[in-house]
């Protein structure tokens, strides 16, 4: 298969993501009006609401990169592959030289690269517009949103294999982004939760990711555990996905 | 002459439901080879897995000398295939659509010509979703012939055509057989397959009941019924009578 397939696919998989509109709305520009409506409120600025002595916009910033992987992954991935099997266009695809496995590596890629774009637009404004400091660990803060990026685009292949049709897909996977952004802290930071409630928190896979983008952005490596548990919903997505994903 | 497509003793069953019992039949290099057979009688399954998109349940496939299944990757360079029923994405432009699986194939087709034969040069900025059934059809073709491939395995050709869009169709297909291009062609209509089709195999419920070419088809029709002249649908009804859903 020549690379200028792949190109050309990728391209036009971009394309089409674009002319869509919901990813670069929901998953670029959304995030960031959000952090400009929480920063121009004062409870959020005033470090006398926040916790742990910094203002909760600085608290918010994680979550809103959680937020922006999310939407992502959970709101464009499943309606996207769901329609591509339900319309036949994987199986179209089956009968030519590329086959549809590299349609869903291109799906994948765009995902992640937009994730790129926007959590940098994120961090930027963030910076820039409301002095909320840049993650003092890039490194650790990189590696955490990779492997939150990938344990949540597993989650979407599992929504679109075990959904017959893009409007299941759509609900499930809209209903899977409102439940994991409450144990990722959107309504009630994790710190803020009770006791119970965080230990459920910081075992789900958007709820850990915000917790080790919380400790990178602090400054120090999250713990190994952290790592391992989204290194663990990676790597058990990625093969149940495999086993349960039908082309047609 | 050399045979393309070799299909022996297929056999494909869905759970309880047996498909195709038992359809064998050759073609030839540079021959359009038709199948006509009832709603339900095995066709799209019979050539999908000729496709290598169904694995046979029994029996052997041979196409250009290849296994459909286990040579997908050379078999998918040249063979074009037109599916029944696939769609596009929805927001796909047709001169995107074309441009997108033209990079597929090692010795693609020159997509001006294959739009213009087809009618697609007017809608070449529409989205798949905006076009009209026929001009998805007329797509469809289009994307089938881009890879210039040696064999075309195309199912329910015109269903869905105008008038003028299926002649048009119809002469693209005999320039590209002219080309030496082997084509399988699913189709119900009987006119089309008359001027298209050098043989024909009529199946019904699963099984190869007649395989000639549509003149000589006629011609036992007539002698059969004992009338001087026969059409192709009355050779077709004839053979297809016992299991044909009665109107
Ligand atoms: N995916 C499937 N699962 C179960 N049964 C199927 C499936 N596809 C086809 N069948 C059954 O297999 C039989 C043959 O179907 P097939 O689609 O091959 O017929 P066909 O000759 O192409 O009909 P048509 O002229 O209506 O297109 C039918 O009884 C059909 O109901
Ligand atoms: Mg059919």
């Amino acid at each position: 298969m020549s690379t200028d397939a792949l190109r050309r696919l990728t391209a036009t998989e971009f394309t089409l993501f674009l002319r869509d509109k919901v990813g670069p709305i929901f998953g670029v520009l959304f995030p960031t009006a959000l952090l400009c409506v929480f920063g121009n409120i004062d409870f959020f600025t005033d470090p006398a609401n926040g916790i742990d002595g910094q203002p909760l916009l600085h608290t918010y910033t994680p979550i809103l990169v959680g937020f922006v992987i999310a939407m992502l992954a959970l709101n464009t991935l499943p309606p996207t592959l769901a329609s591509y099997r339900e319309q036949g266009v994987l199986r179209r695809l089956r009968t030519t030289p590329v086959g549809p496995a590299r349609v869903l590596g291109a799906q994948f890629a765009i995902c992640l690269a937009t994730a790129v774009v926007s959590v940098i637009l994120l961090l930027a404004v963030a910076r820039l517009a409301f002095d909320v400091p840049l993650p003092r660990q890039p490194f650790a803060f990189a590696l955490s949103a990779l492997l939150a990026a990938l344990a949540l685009i597993g989650i979407a292949v599992l929504v679109a294999a075990v959904t017959p049709t893009a409007k299941a897909a759509n609900a499930i996977g809209s209903v899977l982004f409102y439940v994991m952004m409450f144990f990722a802290g959107l309504w009630l930071p994790i710190q803020a939760m009770p006791a119970v409630l965080r230990h459920v928190s910081e075992a789900t896979p958007l709820g850990a990711a915000v917790q080790a983008l919380s400790d990178a952005g602090a400054g120090h490596w999250p713990p190994a555990w952290r790592l391992l548990l989204l290194a663990g919903y990676v790597v058990v997505t990625a093969l149940l996905g495999i086993r349960l994903f039908r082309w047609e | 002459m050399t045979t393309v497509i070799e299909v022996q003793e297929l056999h494909k069953r869905y759970g309880d439901t047996v498909a195709v019992a038992d359809v064998s039949f050759r073609v030839d290099e540079g021959e359009i080879f038709g199948i006509l057979g009832s709603n339900g009688a095995g066709k799209t399954t019979t050539v999908e897995c000729v496709e290598g998109l169904r694995r046979a349940d029994g029996g052997t496939i041979r196409v250009l000398g290849l296994d459909p299944v286990r040579d997908r990757a050379e078999l998918t360079q040249q063979l074009g295939v037109q599916l029944q029923d696939a769609h596009l994405p929805e927001k796909l432009r047709v001169g995107e659509a074309l441009d997108l699986y033209r990079s597929f194939y090692r010795t693609p087709a020159d997509p001006a010509a294959l739009m213009a034969a087809l009618g697609l040069d007017e809608i070449r900025g529409t989205r798949f979703g905006k076009l009209s059934g026929g001009q998805q059809q007329r797509l469809s073709i289009a994307l089938a012939l881009i890879g210039n491939p040696r064999v075309a395995v195309l199912d329910e050709l015109t269903t869905g055509l105008d008038p003028r869009a299926r002649r048009e169709t119809w002469r693209l297909i005999e320039d590209v057989r002219a080309r030496g291009v082997t084509i399988l062609l699913v189709t119900h209509f009987m006119d089309e397959a008359e001027r298209l089709c050098d043989r024909v195999a009529v199946i019904e419920a699963g099984r190869v009941v007649a395989v000639d070419s549509p003149a000589a088809l006629t011609k036992r029709a007539a002698a059969e019924l004992g009338v001087e002249r026969a059409t192709l649908e009355d050779a077709f009804v004839a053979l297809t009578g016992e299991h044909a859903d009665v109107h």
